[in-house]
């Protein structure tokens, strides 16, 4: 089978997020990159796909020439072959990056073969959106479920799972079709030295993006109220239990 | 003008979600319509009348028996064309924004998730939360429609008396839609989660092994509270995603939140920053998790959690 993935480079903050002077963008000075967690893990269901049943996987990427960092992680860990979509600037608005992303797989799909299965994380992790995969699904014309949990190919479908608050539902979806990847659907595995030397070698394809922009314009970035706490210090090592179990009491937890 | 707000329930049971979109709503536009999908849905229409909502359009059709993304995505995107509402609004929640993509994507209309602020005006001014709340953003929306989702437990419900009267709105939907209805089932067996326990023990790093999770069980087991973890946990395979507290983990909100050997980092903390007390256990002085908490014990986790077991069996006994 064919897989798909979509993922996006993303800064790796620590404590605290720091906005840039000119309120555009997260202040990256001192910052690493990475892609969600929601995404590796969407790279690591392809990965295993493709390893039960054959086939071949790619990943793909809208951003900075930068964004070749998260290309060969990926293909690190296994994935066949990747795409960059590059832009000048760090994000595009998500009509526009779905517009970009849709007339990519196109071109990918005219050039090598439908894809049987598109992945995207559940929501990228800067911008959070929540629609870059549903748009593309549907430019497409394919099935898409987000928030999925478990992937499982039954001839020409997919049985896949998602966690509700009620308990798990389970979708039957028709191949080739969309599926958004949550944190939690498999433990994406760690490259080895190996996978890190082939990942330098794999040759990025790039496609230039095209899509007019959509009707959401950021204006600028700005810092949550943040909650400020004098910390209240109830002691050091096991001697600090008893004033513990007493604030237990004060909340009325010791039942 | 009028908003037109998105009902979520589940095979009936309405979603608390919806009554804060109906709340967002009436802060923007007093003429408040609703949308039910489902005819399940239909015993809603009093509530949501009593939530502010002048008129109910209930949708019936077979294709809509459960939940299914495309399906609800297309009835909204046909009520839009349907009834001209100058909004359309959703709880952000996950159902909520994925109806509202899919909406978007078949009006060709943009949408703004999770909204914190909205003004109204031709063009929209609005906050709204990235990095899953530790930042935010100022944005302009610019449309026919505005299609737009509100933060979940930002806007608080409350009741506004209207009619609530309840129209049938019929819809052409083809039967194709129901390849991403839900299919199955597996019902989860009641009591506490992570997401309603009113003690969390948080267990991070520090912890050090899956063994070493026994006294944060056997703490949390005594205060009749669950154990949650952080992604440096999950991510050693020590414990399962659904303990994972954090942005892409589950957000808790218990009366206190024992937090033990975890940084805090900015991912971690929202989806902690809701608890109302958090206590931080570290080695570090200088650890986020310390300087934001309410409360800190200083020292080797491994050490104070077995005292403070042993500390309330000894006052429970006493
Ligand atoms: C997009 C994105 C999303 C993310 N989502 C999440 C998420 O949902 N949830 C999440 O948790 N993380 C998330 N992360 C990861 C996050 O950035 C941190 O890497 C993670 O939270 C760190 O876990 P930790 O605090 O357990 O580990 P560390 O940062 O390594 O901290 C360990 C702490 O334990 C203390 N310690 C060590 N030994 C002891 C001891 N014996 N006794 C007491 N204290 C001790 C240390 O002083 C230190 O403070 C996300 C990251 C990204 C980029
Ligand atoms: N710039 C991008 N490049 C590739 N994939 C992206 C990009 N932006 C978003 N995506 C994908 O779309 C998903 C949803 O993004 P969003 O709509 O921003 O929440 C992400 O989890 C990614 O899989």
């Amino acid at each position: 089978m064919k897989v798909l993935v979509c993922v996006k480079r993303v800064p790796a903050p620590g404590a605290k997020i720091n906005i840039a002077a000119d309120g555009q963008a997260v202040d990256t000075a001192y910052l690493a990159f990475t892609t969600s967690p929601h995404e590796e893990c969407a790279v690591e269901a392809a990965v295993q796909l493709v390893e039960q049943h054959g086939g071949e996987s790619t990943v793909l990427t809208l951003g900075p020439a930068e964004a070749d960092e998260q290309l060969r992680y990926a293909a690190s860990i296994g994935v066949n072959k990747a795409v960059l979509l590059p832009i000048d600037v760090a994000d595009w608005d998500p009509q526009r990056t779905a517009a970009a992303i849709t007339g990519a797989i196109r071109d990918l799909e005219s050039a090598g073969g439908a894809f049987d299965l598109i992945l995207f994380g559940n929501e990228s992790a800067d911008s959070g959106n929540f629609q870059v995969g549903v748009r593309v699904s549907h430019a497409l014309d394919r099935p898409m479920v987000n928030g999925i949990k478990g992937i499982e190919l039954q001839g020409d479908s997919v049985r896949a799972k998602r966690e509700s608050e009620a308990g798990i539902e389970v979708y039957s979806v028709p191949t080739p079709c969309v599926l958004g990847v949550k944190e939690g659907i498999n433990l994406p595995r760690y490259p080895t030295l190996k996978g890190r030397l082939a990942s330098k070698k794999v040759e990025v394809g790039q496609v230039v993006p095209q899509g007019e922009a959509g009707g959401q314009q950021m204006v600028m970035l700005l810092q949550a109220a943040e909650q400020v706490s004098q910390t209240i210090m109830l002691g050091t090592g096991p001697e600090a239990a008893p004033a513990v179990v007493d604030l237990l009491e004060e909340l009325g937890l010791l039942k | 003008m009028s908003v037109l707000v998105v009902i979520e329930h589940d095979r009936g049971a309405l979603s608390a979600a919806s009554l804060e979109a109906l709340a967002a709503a009436r802060s923007i536009d007093a003429e408040v319509h609703a949308l039910t999908l489902g005819i399940a849905a239909d015993g809603l229409a009093a509530e949501v009348g009593a939530h502010g909502a002048a008129v109910v359009h209930q949708v019936h059709h077979d294709v809509l028996s459960d939940f299914g993304p495309e399906a609800w995505g297309e009835c909204v995107a046909q009520a839009v064309r349907a009834l001209a509402p100058s909004a359309v609004l959703a709880c952000g929640t996950e159902r909520g924004n994925e109806v509202m993509a899919q909406a978007a994507a078949r009006l060709d209309l943009p949408f703004v998730a999770n909204c914190n602020e909205i003004t109204v005006g031709e063009v929209w001014n609005i906050v709204r939360v990235r990095w899953g709340g530790s930042l935010l953003e100022q944005c302009t929306l610019d449309a026919t429609t505005k299609l737009v989702s509100v933060t979940h437990h930002q806007f608080e419900a409350a009741e506004a008396p209207a009619t609530g009267a309840a129209q049938s709105l019929s819809l052409e939907l083809t039967s194709s839609l129901a390849r991403t209805v839900v299919s199955d089932r597996v019902e989860r067996a009641a009591g506490v989660t992570l997401a309603t326990a009113p003690l969390v023990v948080g267990g991070g790093r520090g912890v050090g092994s899956a063994e070493a999770f026994a006294p944060l069980e056997e703490l949390a087991g005594l205060l009749g509270g669950v154990v949650g973890c952080s992604r440096a946990v999950t991510n050693n395979g020590w414990r399962n995603h659904t303990d994972q507290v954090g942005q892409t983990g589950t957000r808790i909100a218990p009366d206190l939140y024992m937090a033990c050997g975890i940084s805090g980092a900015i991912q971690h903390w929202v989806g902690a920053m809701a608890s109302k007390k958090i206590l931080a256990i570290n080695l570090d002085t200088e650890a986020n998790m310390v300087t934001k908490a309410d409360y800190a014990v200083i020292g080797d986790l491994h050490k104070v959690i077995p005292a403070i077991t042993a500390e309330i069996q000894r006052r429970k006994s006493a």
